[in-house]
């Protein structure tokens, strides 16, 4: 069978198992029509024009987990930041894993979307924000058809989350092939302050499909600090649908490292509802083999005196693809709008590609937007330079690409996770050279 | 230490260099100077191991070995340095991890340990004193937006944390200032040891009244044309190179 049409047809039977709250239920009806409609996207469809989901599509995933799967946290210790104090949010092929996760509930809300969807007393937060900026084109409807889990994060207003959160998902590979739908729902009050760490990792070589969403709310002034992670097994494949709503003199950064999967999609979206909004949207991609990362990226300019910063970096070797399509929308009346975007690739292989594609839409007149992308190899003078120092080739290149990306590692504001994150480069690099920092 | 045997070299399939003789011994200071063009900056380069450049014929020689087909890192781990004319800006490498990774590399492929990160750090604070090197200054990408004065006391500092048998200092006083000349001349002259070896390549004699040379050779059309002691530089600096051309092609 079809993937479409098992997941067609497993969604009845998925709305009879979780509780049939009609305003839900309503949403997921509509969503499961849409998905039916539109299908999976294909290169027909200008925004895939460079990534084709066919391969992937044609494994005969398990559109549910059949059992529950347990983890030992010393087993998977190492795909924690555990060097720091946080909250976790932790599922284990779909399913919330309470011997892992640290929640809580005083002062704020760091818990599930399972709680979120059904109990009475977050009714009013789902009703003014689940589904309402997630689109509703076939990948999200599929999700929001088939939501039910993820994280859940309500943080009340004047509220610094004084510790991360980690939102970590893990695939097991009990099943042959297992196909997760992760639905996030994070608000974040006025003047409140919060830092999240998300990661997709399958445990062995079965594939898994991800197609994952998220909703952020970030109202007045609040900063959002939000990390994500994708360094996957070989058959693990990513679409993340991320969607940002931002309130006046908000401030949300997001962070993208992708050095691993078979397939990464990023769809990224911001939307800025206010004035002097400050959007950072960056990434440092580095692969080999037959991998391929896709952002693709929009950031709506609604409202005048806002500002975007993009600034994406790729490294690509062997026969690995990458894609980058960052849009930027300044509707007439966000003057004075400051929008930036870079996207810089080195490609280290022959047979590596990458295909890069600014779209600038301007409707405003008095606004500043730039936009550059570059693909080149690594400089042969800096090259000499640093091996006339004693440097061998295979380092000396390292040491380059490491400070090609290490820009966009400066504005990592956990010490722990870019430290971490230095070393998944070193490690991806395949050296071993003191870049503590 | 270095023995040059009749090396011609090319780039780009244009022959520069065309027969260079040259014997440094340990302990000497040698100055070679000539007209711009004339390929001094070529001869840095071909002892250094900079790969665009093809050499057609001759030996290098450091302490018997033959070097000449080594690559540059091969070259700087047998004590091969080069002070960069134009040092090269690596924005997101600072300088301590720069001197530290090559410090390591070089350990390493002499088949030492790391250097111990306490005795990395007294070392590199006594190298920076050396050169008054502040200490902010360390933590700075290496060679970005750093002033002419700034990249140069960079390349000597980076020398002092080597310590190569044979240093080549090409144009390290251009774009000095007369207080930062002195800063890297001091700093050359105190790494100085009968153990070790300086080629300094200049087009001006004003360095070499800082360093003093043991002899001074001049390079022209890819040869050298005259050696002498370090009064054959005075002698260039009040006449210029027109009567070297002339001889040459007389």
């Amino acid at each position: 069978m079809e993937l479409k049409e098992k997941l067609l047809s497993s969604f009845l039977a998925f709305e009879n198992q979780v509780d049939v709250d009609t305003y839900v239920h309503d949403i997921r009806s509509n969503a499961i029509k849409a998905f039916e409609t539109k299908g999976f996207p294909n290169k027909k469809d200008e925004a895939w024009k460079y990534t084709s989901l066919n391969k992937i599509l044609k494994e005969d995933y398990s559109v549910f987990s059949k059992e529950e799967n347990a983890l030992e946290y010393s087993d998977v210790k190492k795909y924690f930041i555990h060097d720091i104090d946080s909250y976790k949010i932790i599922f284990i092929d779909g399913k919330y894993s309470s011997h892992l996760s640290e929640t809580t509930h005083e002062g704020m809300d760091v818990c599930l979307m399972s709680a979120a969807l059904t109990k009475p007393k977050y009714r009013l937060v789902i009703e003014n924000y689940f589904n309402k900026i997630a689109k509703d084109d076939s990948l999200a409807s599929l999700n929001t058809a088939f939501s039910h889990e993820g994280a859940f994060i309500n943080i009340p207003k004047n509220k610094l989350a004084e510790k991360p959160i980690q939102i970590i998902h893990f695939s097991t590979g009990n099943e042959a092939a297992l196909m997760l739908q992760p639905r996030n729902l994070i608000v974040v009050g006025e003047n409140s302050h919060v830092q999240i760490i998300e990661r997709h990792q399958s445990l062995t070589s079965n594939p898994v499909l991800t197609n994952s969403v998220t909703e952020i709310f970030a109202n007045k002034r609040a900063i959002v600090d939000y990390y994500k992670v994708q360094n996957d097994e070989q058959n693990a494949s990513l679409i993340d649908n991320t969607y940002i709503n931002q309130k006046q003199q908000s401030h949300v950064s997001l962070h993208t490292f992708s050095f691993g999967g078979k397939l990464t999609r990023n769809n990224l979206n911001f939307y800025q509802n206010g004035e002097r909004i400050d959007s950072t949207l960056k990434g440092v991609t580095i692969i080999g083999d037959k991998q391929h990362v896709d952002h693709n990226t929009l950031v709506h300019h609604i409202e005048p005196n806002c500002e975007s910063h993009q600034d994406y970096k790729g490294i690509f070797g062997d026969n690995s693809t990458g894609v980058f399509n960052g849009k930027v929308v300044v509707e007439k009346e966000a003057q004075k709008t400051n929008a930036f975007q870079a996207n810089n690739n080195i490609l280290v292989s022959d047979k590596a590609s990458i295909n890069t594609k600014p779209q600038l839409e301007i409707f405003a007149d008095d606004v500043k937007c730039s936009h550059g992308c570059t693909i080149g190899q690594l400089d042969e003078s800096a090259m000499f330079y640093l091996r006339s120092r004693g440097i061998p080739e295979k380092e000396a290149k390292a040491l380059l690409m490491y400070a090609f990306a290490n820009n966009v590692l400066e504005s990592v504001k956990i010490p722990q996770l870019k430290k971490r994150i230095t070393k998944l480069i070193a490690n991806k690099l395949g050296v071993n050279i003191g870049f503590d920092l | 230490m270095l023995k040059i045997k009749d090396l011609h070299a090319s780039v780009e399939d244009k022959t520069i260099l065309r027969g260079i003789n040259l014997e440094v011994k340990a302990g000497e200071v040698h100055a070679i100077m000539g007209p711009n063009g004339s390929g001094k900056s070529t001869l840095a380069s071909v002892i250094a191991g900079k790969e665009e450049y093809e050499v057609d014929k001759g030996d290098i020689i450091l302490e018997g070995n033959d070097i000449g087909e080594l690559e540059a890192d091969e070259r700087a781990h047998k004590g091969v340095f080069l002070s960069f004319q134009y040092p090269v800006e690596i924005p997101g490498v600072s300088v301590t991890n720069f001197m530290k990774t090559a410090i390591n590399e070089t350990r390493k492929a002499r088949g030492l340990a790391d250097m111990p990160a306490n005795e990395m750090l007294k070392l590199i604070r006594e190298k920076a004193e050396l050169l008054e090197i502040d200490r902010k200054f360390l933590s700075r990408s290496l060679n970005q937006g750093f002033s002419g004065g700034e990249k140069k006391r960079n390349e000597i500092f980076q020398m002092a944390m080597l310590e190569p048998k044979l240093a080549i200092l090409d144009e390290t006083d251009s774009g000095l200032d007369i207080d930062a000349l002195r800063i890297v001349a001091n700093g050359v002259n105190k790494l100085k040891s009968k153990d070790n070896a300086t080629i300094v390549i200049t087009h001006y004699q004003r360095l070499l009244d800082y360093i003093v040379p043991d002899y001074v050779h001049v390079i022209y059309d890819g040869r050298i044309v005259k050696s002498g002691g370090k009064e054959l530089a005075h002698e260039l600096e009040e006449k210029g190179y027109d009567w070297i051309k002339e001889e040459v092609n007389a």
